[in-house]
């Protein structure tokens, strides 16, 4: 026991094992746990009782995979309108040639978030509400005769999602960009390329690696996201996070929770491993 | 020698191309003013309707500083959630969770980080993955998972000793250390490699022992990433609303979970006054704090 304890401190893995065992107690084991309790019975209040069962798992691709899918679909449509937005965007900023402007065009876009999400989610509700900003504006002006309803609607909530990881998409194309060498668009014109080839042939796959890494740091917590159609989505936009929220509670049921937690880091790991992958075989390539 | 109709073709195609090119150009240009006006349009118009006469958000109908001031002197309606001294009990909770949380949250990151850099042992992949899922998985799977965990372990000790445990600033430091540790580690960790090890073999050889090594070399060295590490998760923590939710307990309301029962009630010019103060005190904290590690911009 002695020698392992000198061979452990000798090699300095002695230092990691008050950060591991921490990781292996409140990040591992409560994952474990998390993973039991879904395949649990409900109980009265909604707690985990025996025996086991896989009737969660069951209605989480049942009655709720409308909402799955409905997450799924909308962090998808979240992404691309990031990266539509997003990719000219970040061209912009990388290709000002004023060091001093193109600096000002990037901190613009990184201040907003300096805020608390919840306050920056709030502010859509001033202006998408029936009695907000946009519909007294449209009003005023006569354009409309009665308030469209843009407040609690899945509008709302991809408003508010591309609002709130804009940035996790323009900052990695921006880096991806910025390492770009411009004198291969001149190569690609004199051996006889339009500018859509160009693009598409020289530009595009060299800054993919920036597109792939927004593309997953935008549906990773669009997926999961929680505050936002809580605050913008009422019924309407709910997603799978507030139906996991919704089961802790007094009429909750917290094995379905777990469930549909358990089936939303699938997901989520998938679009990882899918990432990973697109990385791979780009600097395979 | 090109024929009449391939010179024809020739000036199409080029006319289309710089056509295109204008076409790019424009949207080019076009694109900024709309993401400008789109990132900022939200702010500016929370801000504005903070100095608003009227309770409405739909028009401006003059300047005022009567919501500020009735913040000030508590005057939001009996029936209000809000009270200056809540939010002040907010913010002071949010202080005392940050600070301890990244005390802890610094040394052990600290500690893994060098752990992993200097270490001469097998299974350091199975560490980048330990420290990299924090990261990634979704908020609200962790956030439940500990508000599960913590039931379990306190049920559980009820069972045996007839005590119970409740929910409070333990849980919730506890669930930011959690969440903190691979950033300070993943700061750490890229500050120890920009160092060179050569300095403590150097030490090692004029005759310092390892912690005098650490104390008067290493850690000097690595000092300004242990500083970023420890801001990122002071932000981080003073920020999260989500796991404070599920881990947090009776009287133990941190200043997010104390504004989100404030802005998920109804949109007043009251509470458009405290988010406009709220930006303008975080805006400030993090301008300073990153000015404090000498950048402009967060490196990614």
């Amino acid at each position: 026991m002695t020698s392992w304890l000198a061979r452990k401190r000798e090699s300095g893995f002695l230092l990691a094992i008050p950060t591991i065992a921490w990781l292996l107690i409140l990040f591992v084991l409560p994952l474990v746990i998390v993973m039991i309790v879904s395949f649990m019975s409900r109980g009265r209040g909604g707690v985990a009782i025996m025996p086991f069962t896989i009737e969660h798992y069951q209605r989480s691709f049942g009655i709720f995979s409308i909402i799955l899918w409905r997450s799924i679909s909308l962090a998808a449509l979240t992404t691309l309108v990031c990266l539509v937005i997003g990719y000219p965007l970040a061209f912009f900023i990388s290709t000002r040639r004023n060091r001093l402007f193109q600096q000002v065009t990037l901190f613009l876009v990184i201040l907003p978030f300096w805020t608390n999400f919840l306050i920056r989610t709030y502010a859509w509700r001033i202006l998408l509400g029936d009695e907000g900003t946009i519909n007294g504006f449209l009003l005023s002006l006569g354009v409309i005769d009665d308030p469209i309803q843009m407040l609690n609607t899945q509008f709302a909530v991809l408003v508010g999602l591309v609002y709130g990881f804009l940035p996790f998409m323009v900052l990695p194309i921006y880096a991806s960009v910025e390492r770009f060498n411009f004198r291969y668009v001149d190569a690609a014109h004199d051996l006889g390329a339009n500018d859509l080839r160009t693009f598409l042939r020289v530009v595009l796959p060299l800054t993919l690696p920036g597109v792939l890494a927004g593309c997953a740091l935008v549906f990773i917590p669009s997926v999961g996201a929680f505050v936002t159609p809580d605050l913008l989505g009422g019924t309407k936009g709910l997603m799978i996070g507030n139906l996991i929220n919704n089961q802790f509670g007094g009429s909750g049921n917290m094995p379905l929770g777990s469930a549909l937690s358990i089936v939303m880091m699938a997901v989520v790991m998938l679009s990882l491993v899918v990432y990973l992958l697109a990385n791979r075989r780009d600097r395979g390539a | 020698m090109l024929t009449a109709d391939q010179q024809l073709i020739n000036e199409h195609a080029m006319s289309r191309n710089r056509f295109l090119r204008r076409l790019g150009i424009v949207g080019l240009w076009l694109n900024p003013v709309f993401s400008y006006f789109f990132l900022w349009a939200p702010i500016l118009v929370l801000v504005l309707f903070s100095f608003n006469q009227s309770r409405s958000v739909a028009s401006f109908s003059g300047f005022t500083l009567k919501w500020y001031s009735n913040i000030l002197n508590n005057m939001m309606g009996a029936e209000s959630a809000f009270s200056t001294e809540l939010l002040l009990n907010a913010f002071r909770n949010s202080l005392f969770v940050g600070t301890v949380a990244t005390a802890i949250s610094t040394v052990l990151g600290t500690m893994i980080a060098l752990s992993m850099a200097r270490g001469k042992y097998k299974g350091k992949r199975l560490l980048d993955a330990l420290l990299f899922f924090p990261v990634v998985i979704p908020e609200i799977t962790q956030a439940i998972s500990l508000a599960i965990f913590f039931k379990v372990v306190f049920d559980w000790f009820a069972l045996m000793s007839g005590e119970r445990i409740f929910p409070g600033f333990h849980t919730i430091v506890a669930a930011h250390v959690t969440f903190n540790i691979s950033y300070v580690a993943i700061v750490v960790r890229a500050r120890l490699a920009d160092m060179d090890p050569q300095l403590e073999e150097a030490a090692n050889d004029l005759g310092a022992n390892p912690w005098q090594t650490f104390w008067r070399v290493t850690f000097p060295l690595i000092l300004p990433g242990v500083i970023s590490g420890a801001l990122l998760a002071f932000t981080l923590s003073l920020d999260d609303f989500v796991i404070t939710f599920f881990t947090s307990g009776v009287g133990t309301t941190t200043l997010p979970v104390f504004v989100y029962g404030l802005l998920k009630l109804t949109v007043t010019p009251e509470v458009n006054a405290i988010s406009t103060i709220m930006m303008v005190l975080s805006t400030l904290f993090i301008g300073i704090s990153l000015t404090i590690q000498g950048r402009a911009v967060p490196r990614a």
